[in-house]
């Protein structure tokens, strides 16, 4: 089951002796194996259960190719994203490849280890042998075996125990607009027990171009250990970006995500965490808005393997035009997990006639000492509130937005990261102006 | 085995009662499915030429079919060649003109179960069109329907009588080719029941069939139709329960309804087929096609469903809301003991302005049994204003069993309000522990939680059925529904 492609086999045989870890026999072994799974399961079609909403035949029309050579890109032009250049450390890479001059990196306390995935490979090969890969669903086809297959690059963090890094760690990732261009990477996040961080992942373009973004963030956290993680995806109009991040979780950790989407042609975000500690928690926010022709996916699952840990998933989509979302979160509740709570929400707002979101939420359970709550709706503004509002003499595109705004608020007041929030919030009041600004010309026609 | 209280452990060993077999020569078929059976059955019932030609299509159909897999349902595949595809109770020279005609071991069956049909007759005011294996032996109240101008028979009876309306209503809503067992369904169905509800009629009665499986080895494929006409208004019951058999016997019926304007058909089902002893051998895979249609506006349609029989139970009673303001609703109590499984849930399907539906389903699963919803909610561009209410809950007893939901909602026009909660839990100490310090029995504290949470459903149920209902849920399953 999967759609027709061009071959791949071709751009790996050139590409094979530039990518990182050529010479590691394990590596070049992993490459070779997923290679031949990638050429064999090619990208899943709507047969398949968790591709059901997800139509991927536009990628079979092309053959996206990693690049190898450096584009320039001056300081200047990463001003939008440096979140008002509060104090981060930050690695920056341009078109799936790491850009250190654009890096600077603020002085890490011991215990900290922040490189690329590519220099950590060359440093530390051992370590990463039976890491890398670990955590992964072999339920993906076709892009898991893509992305080991034609690993770039990617971010390398490690905490040793008991570290806790102040400032947080921003990785952005920028397309630079170069057509029928795959950026493949892979960022690997250890934390020891007893440490806690916060990572953001930016994934932004200069340009728009037909390009595609294949990512896996694999996140390993020992016992109390502590993440909170952003993704916030502003892709290209015709860009594909295609992510999992994958999460195991030891007893007592804690994992908080946001997942934010605001721009692409089609994104699809996986979100896998896996409890297999007693006491784990783990906190799933996500806030998506589209326009145009977007479609954006949002599929979580959460695996509760062990007693007393707990999952909070709060989802919510915002569709105008012709664009669609799909949120599929599915919790499984392993035999013997008991005590488990497990919470899931999930709300979508269609502002127009065209916009379809669909939503699957999922349970399987398999103990019965648990407390478990699903939560879906799916409509327009409440006609009540806007009357409310313009009661008091706001006017019609006003209170709109207000509702709008309030609406996807919800999600962002969950951050702790407030130079993120800030800059959330802005360009969440940018959509909306932007949707206004269309309204009245359309009024004007 | 950690159900810890012990009187809810004995409660879930009770015996299935309904199991005794009624010896009576069946004029069956040899075991096998082929053009020359399906043949044969058409021949037997003496159907006209377009029923055959239906069937024979299906079949052809069904040859072509992968079996499905994606439920969440386990079975050993089943040979469909070790199948009896056509049995009926010999004593049937000619149709029995009343009730004292039937063959007394017959009525003895039925009354074990408890529902005498002379009884029935003249007390509850039910008239039954009973289905012993394949044919139907008894009708009931029929003259009193035929005053209305209702018809309620037999399907065989409908193909004899009424083919115009047979050929035109046949497969509309459900076709030969939906699905697997509905394919096989058209294939080789043997009888079922066939209502027809004229135009601006109020049913004056809860119509209501019975269905048996009694001779081993022998699939039971009914088909059941019900039309309601312009502004004409049905309750339709339907009971099952099934003597005690080792093999495991397959059941792949279909249902269809047709509402039409401002027309209301309700559709009960109690289904206590034999789940199967406490080990997992034998019992029912009950896998049944169920779907309505409301054509006209304002047209209702509502699925009531007590599940708690059957090895596997795998159905999606669904209701395709075509007409503007047409109402669709779907109440469902499932249970599963020991190794029972069952995956149902409904499909709504707005495309008029104005739809509204309501999804209500409750699951209990306990011991190592297994209980999915899967549902789906679909709003189509042109359902302005659709509305949809979907609560789903399971209650738990016993750390092995497994309680799933598998909702779908699919969303294409902005006005639509759609709604999904679901909530798992189990029995809480506490909550036992509450009714037992006022005086209650263990048991009856169960009886009364149990109760409360399926109360929703209940009440939608026809007093007579959910007398019925209550008793078999007691008896069956967990003890635990007063």
């Amino acid at each position: 089951m999967s759609i027709p492609q061009p071959s791949y086999q071709g751009i790996f045989q050139r590409l094979q002796q530039h990518l990182p870890g050529a010479g590691i026999a394990w590596m070049s072994q992993m490459r070779d194996s997923a290679l031949a799974t990638l050429q064999q399961q090619g990208f899943p079609d709507t047969r398949m259960e968790a591709w059901k909403y997800t139509d991927l035949r536009s990628l079979g029309r092309h053959l996206f190719t990693p690049t190898t050579a450096n584009r320039e890109i001056s300081t200047a032009q990463l001003e939008p994203w440096l979140f008002d250049q509060e104090p981060m450390h930050r690695l920056v890479f341009v078109d799936g490849r790491f850009a250190p001059q654009l890096s600077p990196l603020h002085a890490l306390s011991g215990g900290v280890t922040l490189t690329s995935l590519a220099a950590a490979l060359e440093r530390h090969p051992a370590e990463l042998e039976h890491r890398l890969g670990r955590t992964l669903d072999t339920q993906r086809p076709g892009f898991n075996a893509m992305n080991t297959a034609f690993l770039q690059d990617g971010a390398y963090l490690k905490l040793e125990r008991q570290t806790v890094l102040d400032l947080p760690v921003h990785l952005l990732f920028i397309s630079s607009g170069q057509t029928e261009h795959m950026a493949t990477l892979r960022n690997v996040i250890m934390a020891a027990p007893g440490s806690a961080v916060t990572v953001i992942e930016s994934w932004v373009a200069l340009g728009d171009a037909t390009c595609l973004s294949n990512t896996i963030t694999e996140i390993m956290l020992e016992d109390n250990a502590s993440l909170e993680h952003y993704k916030v995806v502003q892709e290209g109009d015709s860009a594909t970006h295609i992510g999992d991040t994958s999460v195991y979780q030891q007893a007592d950790s804690r994992f908080t995500s946001h997942s934010i989407t605001l721009g692409g042609r089609l994104v699809r975000n996986d979100l896998d965490v896996c409890l297999d500690g007693h006491g784990a928690e783990c906190a799933l926010n996500g806030l998506t808005l589209t326009r145009g022709r977007q479609h954006v996916d949002n599929h979580t699952r959460i695996d509760h393997q062990q007693s007393h840990a707990s999952s909070r998933e709060y989802y919510k989509g915002i569709l105008d035009d012709r664009s669609r979302t799909v949120f599929s979160g599915r919790i499984k509740v392993h035999p013997g997990a008991q005590k488990t709570t497990a919470q899931q929400n999930n709300h979508s707002l269609l502002l127009s006639a065209d916009a379809e979101a669909d939503a699957r939420p999922q349970f399987e359970i398999y103990a019965d000492d648990v407390q478990c709550t699903h939560g879906c709706t799916v409509g327009e503004l409440d006609a009540d509130a806007l009357f409310y509002l313009r009661s008091r003499a706001l006017d019609r595109e006003s209170a709109r937005n207000l509702l709008v705004y309030a609406f996807a608020a919800d999600v962002l007041e969950r951050m702790q990261q407030q130079p993120v929030r800030h800059y959330l919030e802005q360009q969440l009041a940018r959509h909306l102006s932007g949707a206004t600004a269309r309204l009245q010309s359309a009024a004007w026609h | 085995m950690t159900v810890s209280n012990p009187q809810i452990s004995r409660l879930l060993d009770q015996e299935y009662s309904a199991g005794f077999v009624t010896d009576i020569d069946a004029d069956s078929v040899p075991p096998g499915l082929s053009e020359e059976v399906i043949r044969f059955i058409s021949a037997k019932k003496q159907e006209p030429q377009f029923l055959l030609d239906w069937r024979l299509k299906a079949y052809r159909h069904w040859l072509s079919m992968p079996v499905p897999q994606w439920s969440s349902v386990h079975y050993p595949p089943i040979d469909y060649n070790a199948i009896s595809y056509y049995s009926s109770p010999k004593s049937r020279g000619q149709a029995p003109a009343s009730l004292e005609e039937v063959d007394p071991k017959l009525l003895d069956t039925y009354a074990k179960l408890g529902i005498p049909l002379a009884e029935q007759k003249q007390l509850a005011g039910v008239a039954v069109d009973a289905v012993f294996d394949s044919v139907s032996v008894a009708t009931t109240f029929k003259d009193t329907l035929a005053e209305h101008g209702i018809i309620f028979c037999s399907f065989s009876e409908a193909v004899r009588e009424h083919p115009d309306l047979v050929q035109q209503y046949l497969g509309s809503v459900v076709p030969p080719t939906d699905n697997f067992y509905a394919s096989l369904n058209s294939a080789v169905f043997s009888d079922g029941s066939f209502v027809y509800v004229p135009k601006g009629v109020r049913c004056p009665m809860e119509l209501s069939t019975y269905f048996r499986i009694n001779a081993a080895n022998t699939g039971q494929f009914e088909r059941t139709l019900i039309i309601a006409e312009e502004g004409s208004y049905v309750s339709y019951l339907e009971g099952c329960t099934a003597p005690m058999r080792d093999e495991n016997q397959l059941h792949a019926a279909v249902v269809e309804l047709v509402a039409l304007q401002d027309a209301q058909i309700r559709y009960s089902t109690v289904q206590n087929w034999y789940p199967g002893d406490s080990q997992g051998h034998g019992g029912i895979y009950n896998f049944v096609t169920k779907r309505g249609a409301c054509r006209g506006d304002n047209a209702h349609i509502s699925w009531t469903q007590v599940e708690t029989g059957s090895a596997i139970t795998w159905k999606y009673p669904s209701v395709i809301l075509e007409g503007d303001n047409a109402v669709g609703e779907f109440y469902s109590v499932a249970m599963t003991n020991n190794y029972q499984q069952a995956d149902t849930g409904t499909k709504m399907i707005h495309l008029g302005k104005n739809t509204r539906s309501t999804i209500i389903s409750k699951g209990i699963s306990a011991r190592q049994g297994r209980n999915a919803y899967r549902g789906l909610v679909k709003v189509l561009k042109g359902a302005e204003g659709a509305r949809n209410y979907t609560q789903c809950d399971s209650l738990l007893i016993g750390d092995r069993c497994g309680a799933h939901t598998f909702p779908y909602i699919e969303v294409k026009n902005p006005t639509a309000r759609v709604e999904h909660e679901a909530s798992t839990s189990r029995i809480g100490e506490e909550q036992l522990f509450y009714c037992q310090q006022r005086g209650l029995s263990a048991e009856d504290a169960v009886t009364l939680i149990v109760n409360g949470f399926c109360k929703q459903v209940f009440n939608e149920l026809p007093m007579e059925f959910a007398v019925e209902a209550q008793k078999l849920l007691g008896i069956n399953l967990e003890g635990v529904v007063g």
